[in-house]
């Protein structure tokens, strides 16, 4: 470390960035822009693909039985009952939830206009949810045609939270059927579901007739403590016919994101808007690198002829890259924290700055600078140190 | 020590002499073009320059002097001809070597070529930084030592060559030449962009500098005012060396 300080030479590359520092500035400018485009779009994708499971990650399960026919949450198939009752027969299972999981078509009480919103059905006397609060709400539920509405959801349900808050009975009509809003709970809306309702088991058969009252689209397995996961999702597949699927939680989110990943093109839509970011960044880098190196032409031949390695020439411009990436970062770092909370305010998406993405963007900028002052590099070989004297 | 003795002494025992020559140069020849372009430049050239010796070249434009200095700092591949620096073999020297010769070369430019980002001490230091194991405050106080040696003060190193006034800007790149410990100078009219008594002054520092570190110096001149520095006078015309006048 001593000797590393002792064998410091001048900054030659810091200096030749901080005495111009109105090119500095449109460098960093530049970086910074490059930097915030791909936050922003590596934010809205993977703000959306997290928006997807919002319901999702409430369940109180450490695994999920789903039939091999569901397609995502909008396309939920069901499996006969029996089979999560099958599963207590293995020591490692602690309990498990049936759950009723479909879209019901949901009058707006106000304009009368239909539209489709995610129901749950479930034993009000056996919640599953993770919220404590929540699991004390679903008792009014044990009388049939009641249920509780998601104040989340988007405003097309009609003023239902306005309404309840105001002391009104609110009631409306699903698939022909009467419902009252016995209360009000917050889930929150997703890709497959602008709304969302819960409900007991009674209710939701009386709604969706044409579903098998033996039937559930999604079955949840609490562990035993200090079981692994995996182990038991292996143990559980064997043991079950194939007309279910075991997963664990995290898998059950995996496989409603990668629905949400595979099938449609948001996912490519943002990753191009973020290597638009990353190839625009590039150009302004090149930009202002060339032309530096262009500029100083004459003094990195002066170099030359008094001894310097081509390689030590090469590693200052690889140097003035790299402090580039580095002072360009952290601009680009603090406005997306800025731009974050400023969409999860105005759009409720689950929009936040994580390490992950904070790193992809950091690793991003360097390969875009570093990539530029190679590009910039080929300058150097037209220094000829033969015609400066 | 390196012993200064006059050239005409070396000659007469120059087979047997125990200190190599800085420069020997033998039937050097060089040409710029191809094919029907081709332009000879220099032709038949030899030439010795020996450890501390002072030699001015001069000559009309034109007639390759650059060509030569440019040769002889290892700037360009030699052509035909023998060139020896400081004991190393010019023809067909590979980039690395030639390189490694650089180091151990002084060069001073018509311009003064100083970065401009960096300040006149920073600048020197840039020398001083091609001396192996030293530390930076070594070097930093080598580069120091030798801006005062060419009269800058304290207040004039921390400056960019901007600031300075041509005659200190050429004291500065004297200085970075001699920081890196030369063996030889090598000076392009060096007072070509200076008045005559700053260029006088120049001429003289840097014989003075020179001579105490026994560094031989070649410099092209067209300034009739600074030749009696010389310890020897070349005189080229058309690429070819005339008979010393000396
Ligand atoms: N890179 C080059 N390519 C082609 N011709 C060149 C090149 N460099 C120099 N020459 C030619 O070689 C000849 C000698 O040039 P050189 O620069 O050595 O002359 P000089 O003696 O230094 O002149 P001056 O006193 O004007 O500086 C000139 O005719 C010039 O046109
Ligand atoms: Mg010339």
């Amino acid at each position: 470390m001593k000797s590393l300080w002792q064998g410091r030479r001048i900054p030659l590359s810091w200096m030749l960035l901080t005495r111009q520092p109105v090119r500095l500035l449109v460098a960093l400018a530049g970086i910074s822009f490059a930097g915030i485009l791909m936050f922003m779009q590596l934010g809205f994708r993977d703000g959306l693909f997290d928006a997807s499971v919002t319901v999702h990650r409430l369940f109180d399960a450490d695994l999920v039985l789903i039939s091999p026919r569901s397609a995502s949450s909008v396309r939920m198939a069901g499996f006969p009952r029996r089979r999560l009752i099958q599963t207590l027969a293995d020591p490692s299972v602690e309990g498990v939830t049936p759950v009723h999981w479909g879209l019901m078509l949901w009058r707006n009480p106000e304009t009368r206009r239909n539209r489709a919103i995610l129901a749950l059905g479930f034993n009000p006397d056996d919640p599953f949810f993770l919220d404590p609060g929540l699991a004390e709400q679903t008792g009014v539920l044990k009388q049939k045609g009641r249920i509780l509405f998601d104040q989340l959801s988007r405003p097309e349900f009609g003023p239902i939270a306005d309404w309840y808050n105001d002391g009104r009975v609110v009631e409306t009509e699903i698939a022909g059927n009467r419902v009252r809003v016995e209360g009000l709970v917050s889930l929150g809306t997703s890709f497959g579901a602008d709304g969302n309702l819960l409900t007991s088991t009674e209710t939701f058969l009386d709604l969706m007739p044409q579903k098998s009252p033996g039937g559930i689209e999604v079955g949840l397995i609490r562990l035993q403590p200090g079981t692994d996961p995996d182990l038991a999702v292996a143990r559980l597949q064997q043991r079950l016919p194939g007309d279910v699927t075991v997963l664990t939680k995290q898998g059950f989110i995996d496989f409603e994101q990668n629905y949400w990943k595979s099938s449609t093109s948001i996912g490519f839509i943002f990753t191009l808007g973020a290597a638009m970011g990353f190839v625009v960044g590039c150009v302004i880098v090149y930009q202002v690198l060339y032309t530096d190196v262009s500029d100083h032409l004459p003094e990195y031949a002066t170099l030359m002829a008094m001894g310097y390695r081509i390689s030590h020439l090469l590693g200052v411009v690889m140097r003035e890259g790299f402090y580039l990436a580095a002072l360009g970062y952290v601009p680009a770092y603090l406005a997306g924290q800025g731009l974050y909370w400023f969409v999860r305010d105005a759009t409720k998406l689950p929009v936040g700055m994580d390490l992950p993405r904070a790193i992809t963007v950091l690793v991003m900028i360097l390969v875009m600078c570093m990539l530029s002052s190679l590009l910039a590099m080929r300058r150097l070989i037209d220094a000829d140190p033969a015609e400066i004297f | 020590m390196p012993i200064l003795r006059r050239f005409s002494d070396m000659a007469a025992d120059h087979d047997f002499d125990p200190v190599p020559p800085a420069v020997s140069i033998d039937t050097l020849s060089h040409s710029f073009g191809q094919g029907s372009m081709r332009r000879q430049v220099l032709e038949n050239i030899s030439l010795r320059i020996n450890p501390g010796e002072v030699v001015l070249l001069t000559g009309p434009s034109g007639c390759g002097k650059t060509t030569l200095l440019t040769l002889i700092g290892a700037l360009r591949t030699v052509q035909q001809g023998s060139v020896n620096v400081l004991g190393q073999r010019l023809n067909g020297a590979g980039r690395r070597s030639r390189q490694q010769v650089r180091r151990r070369i002084g060069m001073i430019f018509q311009g003064h070529n100083l970065l401009r980002c960096l300040t006149a001490e920073q600048n020197v230091q840039m020398g001083a930084d091609l001396l192996p194991d030293l530390t930076y405050r070594a070097r930093r106080n080598e580069a120091r030592t030798w801006l005062r040696a060419v009269g800058l003060d304290d207040h004039q190193m921390g400056q960019l060559p901007h600031d300075l006034s041509g005659g200190q800007k050429q004291r500065v790149a004297i200085a970075r030449a001699l920081a890196a410990h030369p063996r030889l100078l090598l000076a392009d009219e060096p007072t070509a962009a200076l008045d005559s008594r700053t260029g006088r002054e120049v001429v003289d520092l840097l014989k003075k500098l020179a001579r105490e570190q026994a560094c031989a110096v070649l410099m092209v001149t067209h300034d009739p005012r600074i030749l009696d520095v010389a310890d020897r006078l070349l005189q080229m015309e058309d690429g070819c060396l005339l008979p010393a006048i000396q």
